[in-house]
């Protein structure tokens, strides 16, 4: 963007002492946001000009004719000649009002084409599902066996185009990370898609954004854009079955899983955990949060989530799992072994 | 003593005491009423039409799984409806002239038709080939029938209270007035129920 | 009808005249508590509107202030998920239903504009009370729901499918559904009133030309309502059927549409917002008029505004909905329409301050608050501005950037002219004065404390908190935002408290008023404050906008309706000629009657279908004790009834 505006959204920063973060959309990571802070900026200052304009005028009526009496003062006789210079200021601020939102109505609309107007012949395609309370993330491939399927941390490469379809499994969902681009409804019966493409590096956060229910408020997700081949790596990572446990305590833990109600609801490829309710654990010990994005990835914290899920997001569809303090260590030793 | 001496305020008058104090037709403020309520239930109806329409767009067969509604009795209920606007336009024209007789015969025969139509409508219900539960449009059906049913049934209600006032010596005045007004609402169910008749027998079939 | 002999009675409306007296007598409304539920007279109800809904104003500040308690720091265990979750849906629910529209349209709507018509009383008098007893039926289901743990859970609009039957078990959603039901039929029930009494009982000389521009407002809501409101129904009825006898409208697995629900419920749910904010404007160009001691400039394009926004406020809807991957073109056609009703809008706000400028400001305590007005409303139309364009939209869309925005909005355009409104026409309505000191106390403090606490979630959302969190993360980076905020309520508190004060003293203590403190222009200024039960001593005729300061020493006043019958004249809609004239029905119990049966069908079919026909024949029955005529007394013989046609 230009120069005064980049100052002043500068100076306005400073004001604000406090870290924007990696969802403030100000700070676009990807020129589809790019597009919008432009837009943003330049219907602000022509508003923010009105809004002196018209604090100034309503000031200046005040001001000018204020009269100060114990009583209500006379009924003013009317004025032709003064009404006749209203008349012309008012059908002029018309005028003006007519052309300033004809001009934001043009650069809505460019602006939009070109939010819109990515495409390619060769994206990377992504099919991201909303749940009640997690993200489903699919990388579809003709061949089964090609078919990447994580939750709630999303991996692209930098500088190529990716499509989003978008389906929601239960209520509505919205996916929104405001470095990247504007937000997407994920409606129940409906397939959208959309596009973006992230040119900075980096880790960037998301929430959903369409109020779906108790955890609502929990329901993150994460973009990490990294250079093609960190990106493919991670692609062949994803696409192995499950590690083959190494210790004794891991081998108990995957024991426990599939002997609890884990693998009711949770797929861990090459063992016989493969329903589809809950994200996919095969790599979950490479993703940097869990429970979409509401703790860390750490063996206390996942310790914590497994044991009660329901402290630290009431309503989530995870039940409880009391489990003897070595059975649940050794199911933390196992996930953390799922890279 | 100053006040004697005021000038008192002696406005002119403007003076009402012969105006009549019924009116038939337009200038009865229960038929103004009357026409808003017509604009909020056909508002109802027009959205109920307009999802009706929105929801085709939403599948490929249609209706979707089902056989049409049947026939017989939805033309024979809009037979008595159309009929039925004789009696209703009898009595709207005989009320502003005060024909008491006329009236009570024209608010008998259209409690007679109302009655007919409730009557076929409850076939009507059995005879959808859907049932509410089914799916979107069978819904959509169900929702749209019911709500001219209702519409119906309190017409029905409405012209037998009125038929019931009508052997009675309050039937004078604005209460003709009331008898008018009545048909006015009784063609807006016939209107609708053509409507809703023209999109459950006609758009299913040919849609 | 020719001009007649002047009279010779004294005009003294507080006189103790013979008119006067066989006036009260006549139109006295019946005491007692069996009396205050048959009581049929506008002003009377019109207070109680206003009163009740003040009470839900206070709840649903209340609710909003567990809000920011709840918001006040990172993961808080002020209230947990699922209460916050009623929390937010009921504050949002309480102030649109229970509040917004009760307060602004029906309870000012319902006192003020017979008073401005000239008429004795509203049309349709007990329609009117009926109104006002499903009103309070419905507040009673909605907050009844709330203390028994089954309060509306799903946000203030309750889209599908999370409302519906799979997602929302239980009854909560169908309590919101029926409080909908309730609270629509009864603005319904007052719009009607309003729009009969206003094309048909001005006075007359008051033709369309001369009506002042809060009839026109009131009027046009009136019939946004008859347009709108049928929209929420459909939306709220079809919920209802899904989840109570298994319809599929909204399930997309048989054939039915999410965005179904959403086009049906914005369908109503824009008009509705103008539903709230053109009467406070309305407010607004009555006292800048007052209070610029000047005719207002612009009284056409004032008219032709509110008008053009009460029609364009149906094209609009489909702006709520950017962000659900609609064709672009339709997108595009909606910003168009978004932005042009800024116009009109627009209009209004030069031609205020070209009456201000041209006039002789005299800046009392009503005034003050329009100037709140003009400040706040100002930035959240201009926020609105920017949510009208899709991609800056697509962003702030369901953050707290639009929480701003709408509150901006809905306070700057409905409460700060409340305010200004109450402190108007409190010497008409109760007789006194209000404390001009302890209002300006009032203002700023609620004025500063808005400003703090809304204008901060501007920026919330610009940072990405999206709306309906009960928590957030400490790295979100949000606290200190989210801290500001809620301090800024503490404020806005202390200011709502000295109003009530306020309130509280004046009725008590505060000076007498007279019939026109303000030296205002309306007729409702005409009579003593309060106004006497038959309103007018006389039903005056107008010949301009402005009667109390045109004032022509030969304006004439109807003569010859009867003092011993409630008698009312009817007048053409366009130049308020009489036309004939009509009998107000008196008190009656039938309104509270039927408003009994029919609140006990509503609720009961939250919880069966069978309600509805085992509810039916009681409402029936005293729909028939209501319109049942009743017999003339043999003592007071009925004008000799000649009929037109």
């Amino acid at each position: 963007m230009n120069g005064a505006p980049k100052l002043a959204s500068h100076l306005l920063a400073q004001a604000m002492p406090l870290d924007p973060g990696s969802h403030h959309m100000l700070y676009p990571a990807a020129p589809q946001a790019g597009h919008i802070e432009w837009l943003y900026w330049f219907i602000f200052w022509i508003l923010f000009a009105v809004f002196i304009v018209m604090i100034a005028a309503f000031a200046r009526a005040g001001a000018k004719t204020r009269a100060v009496s114990s009583v209500m003062l006379p009924i003013l006789e009317k004025d032709e000649e003064k009404d006749r210079r209203a008349g012309w200021a008012v059908g002029s601020a018309i005028g003006v009002t007519v052309i300033t939102l004809f001009v934001i109505l043009v650069l809505s609309v460019v602006t939009g084409k070109r939010v819109e107007g990515l495409t390619s012949k060769n994206p990377v395609s992504i099919q991201i599902t909303g749940h009640q309370w997690w993200w489903e993330i699919i990388y579809p491939n003709p061949q089964a066996d090609q078919t990447v399927t994580t939750a709630n941390e999303i991996h692209v490469p930098v500088g190529t185009p990716v499509v989003v379809m978008t389906n929601s499994k239960d209520v509505i969902h919205s996916f929104w990370a405001p470095n990247i681009t504007g937000k997407r409804d994920f409606l129940p019966g409906y397939s959208s898609a959309f596009w973006f493409q992230i040119d900075k590096p980096g880790t960037y956060h998301g929430q959903c954004a369409e109020f779906c229910g108790l955890q609502h408020a929990h329901m993150g997700f994460s973009i990490v854009a990294e250079s093609v081949g960190e990106f493919q790596a991670w692609q062949q990572q994803q696409l192995k079955p499950a590690a083959e446990p190494l210790t004794a305590e891991a081998l108990r833990g995957r024991e426990v899983f599939l002997t609890h109600a884990c693998l009711m609801c949770h797929t861990i490829r090459g063992t016989d955990a493969g329903s589809r309710v809950g994200p996919d654990l095969t790599h979950v010990a490479s993703r940097n949060m869990i429970a979409a994005e509401t703790l860390p990835n750490t063996a206390g914290a996942l310790a914590g989530w497994v044991a009660d899920p329901q402290r630290i997001k009431p309503g989530t569809r995870m039940s409880p799992n009391p489990l003897e303090p070595d059975d649940l260590q050794a199911i933390v030793a196992y996930l953390q072994t799922l890279h | 003593m100053g006040s004697l001496n005021q000038p008192i305020r002696r406005p002119l008058t403007l003076d009402v005491s012969e105006l009549p104090s019924v009116a038939f037709g337009h200038r009865n403020t229960t038929w103004l009423a009357n026409v808003f309520y017509m604009t909020i239930e056909g508002m109802m109806f027009a959205l109920m039409f307009a999802s009706y329409f929105y929801l085709r767009t939403r599948t490929t067969d249609w209706p979707p799984g089902h056989l049409p509604p049947a026939l017989k009795y939805g033309v024979a209920n809009a037979v008595v409806f159309v009929l039925s606007v004789i009696p209703a336009w009898a009595v709207r024209k005989k009320a502003p002239q005060l024909n008491r007789g006329a009236v009570r015969n024209g608010l008998l025969a259209l409690t007679v038709f109302a009655l007919g139509a409730t009557i076929l409508r409850v076939f009507e219900f059995t005879a959808l080939n859907c049932r509410w539960s089914d799916d979107a449009y069978s819904s959509t059906l169900w929702v749209l029938i019911g709500l001219h049913s209702g519409h119906l049934v309190t017409e029905l209600i409405e012209t037998m209270v009125l038929l019931a006032i009508s052997f009675t010596p309050k039937m004078e005045g604005n209460r003709l007035a009331d008898a008018a007004i009545n048909s006015d609402y009784w063609y807006f169910v016939v209107v609708t129920g053509v409507m809703v008749d023209v999109l459950i027998y006609g758009t299913t079939r040919f849609l | 009808m020719a001009l007649a002999e002047p009279i010779l009675a004294n005009d003294q409306d507080t006189g103790q005249s013979e008119v006067a007296l066989r006036l009260a007598r006549t139109w006295r409304q019946p005491r007692g508590l069996w009396g205050w539920f048959c009581n049929t007279h506008h002003t009377d109800i019109g207070i109680r509107f206003m009163v009740t809904a003040f009470i839900f104003f206070l709840l649903g500040g209340v609710l909003a202030a567990a809000i920011r308690l709840q918001l006040i720091r990172p993961e808080n265990s002020f209230i947990g998920p699922d209460l916050y979750n009623q929390v937010f849906s009921m504050h949002g629910s309480t102030m649109i239903f229970l509040f917004a529209v009760p307060m602004m349209f029906q309870g000012f709507g319902v006192y003020i504009v017979p008073l401005m018509c000239g008429a004795r009383n509203i049309a349709f008098p007990r329609l009117n009370a009926f109104s006002y007893y499903l009103y309070v039926g419905g507040a009673l289901v909605l907050w009844g729901g709330l203390l028994t743990n089954t309060g509306p859970d799903v946000g203030w609009f309750a889209y599908v499918p999370l409302s519906g039957p799979a997602y929302s078990p239980g009854h909560r959603s169908d309590i919101w559904s029926q409080m909908i039901t309730f609270t629509e039929v009864s603005a319904l029930g007052v719009a009607i009133c309003i729009a009969t009494t206003i094309l048909r009982h001005r006075a007359p000389g008051m033709t369309l030309n001369r009506m002042p521009v809060l009839l026109w407002e009131k009027l046009t809501i009136s019939l946004a309502v008859i347009f709108a409101m049928p929209a929420v129904m459909v939306a709220s009825g079809l919920l209802l059927l899904d989840r109570l006898v298994g319809t599929h409208f909204f399930n997309p697995a048989e054939g039915g549409d999410v965005l179904l629900y959403q086009h049906l419920f914005w369908f109503f749910g824009h008009p509705e917002v103008y539903i709230i904010f053109l009467p406070g404007a309305a407010v607004v160009s009555t006292l800048v008029e007052c209070f610029s001691r000047r005719r207002i400039f612009g009284y056409t394009p004032i008219v032709v505004s509110v008008v053009a926004t009460g029609f364009l406020g149906f094209s609009v809807w489909v702006h709520h909905m950017f962000a659900t991957g609609l064709p672009q073109l339709s997108e595009s056609f909606f910003t168009a329409a978004s932005l042009m009703i800024v116009i009109p809008t627009g209009t209004q706000f030069f031609c205020w301050v070209m009456t201000i400028w041209h006039g002789r400001l005299q800046l009392r305590l009503p005034m003050l608050w329009c100037f709140g007005f003009f400040f706040v409303f100002l930035i959240g139309g201009l926020s609105g501005v920017m949510l009208a364009s899709v991609p800056v939209d697509l962003q702030v869309h369901d953050t707290y950037f639009v929480v701003a925005h709408f509150h901006y909005v809905l306070i700057g355009g409905a409460l700060f002219p409340m305010f200004a409104g109450i402190y108007f026409w409190f010497p008409k309505i109760t007789g006194r004065m209000a404390s001009a000191t302890l209002g300006k106390w009032h203002f700023w403090l609620f004025f500063i404390g808005f400003n703090i606490a809304f204008f901060t979630l501007h920026f919330l959302g610009l940072r990405g908190m999206p709306r309906r969190v009960y928590t957030y993360g400490p790295d979100m980076h949000w606290q200190g935002l989210n801290m500001l905020a809620s301090s800024g309520v503490i404020l806005m508190t202390v200011g709502v408290l000295i109003f009530l004060a306020n309130v509280f003293r004046s009725l008590r203590v505060g000076e007498m008023a007279g019939n026109n403190p303000w030296g205002d222009a309306g007729l409702e200024w005409s009579m003593s404050s309060p106004p006497p039960p038959y309103n007018f001593l006389h039903v005056p005729t107008v010949s301009g906008r402005d009667p109390l300061w045109e004032d022509p020493p030969d304006q004439p006043v109807v003569v010859g309706l009867r003092d011993d019958i409630r008698e009312t004249l009817v007048t053409h809609s366009l130049d308020a000629d009489p036309q004939h004239k009509d009998e107000d029905p008196g008190p009656s119990i039938w309104p509270f009657l039927c408003a009994l049966t029919v609140s006990a069908a509503f609720v009961g079919s939250i919880f069966t279908p069978w309600a509805v026909p085992i509810g039916a024949p009681p409402v029936i029955a005293t729909l028939i004790g209501w319109l049942w005529p009743r017999g003339q007394s043999p003592s007071l013989p009925r004008t000799g009834e000649s009929w037109v046609h």
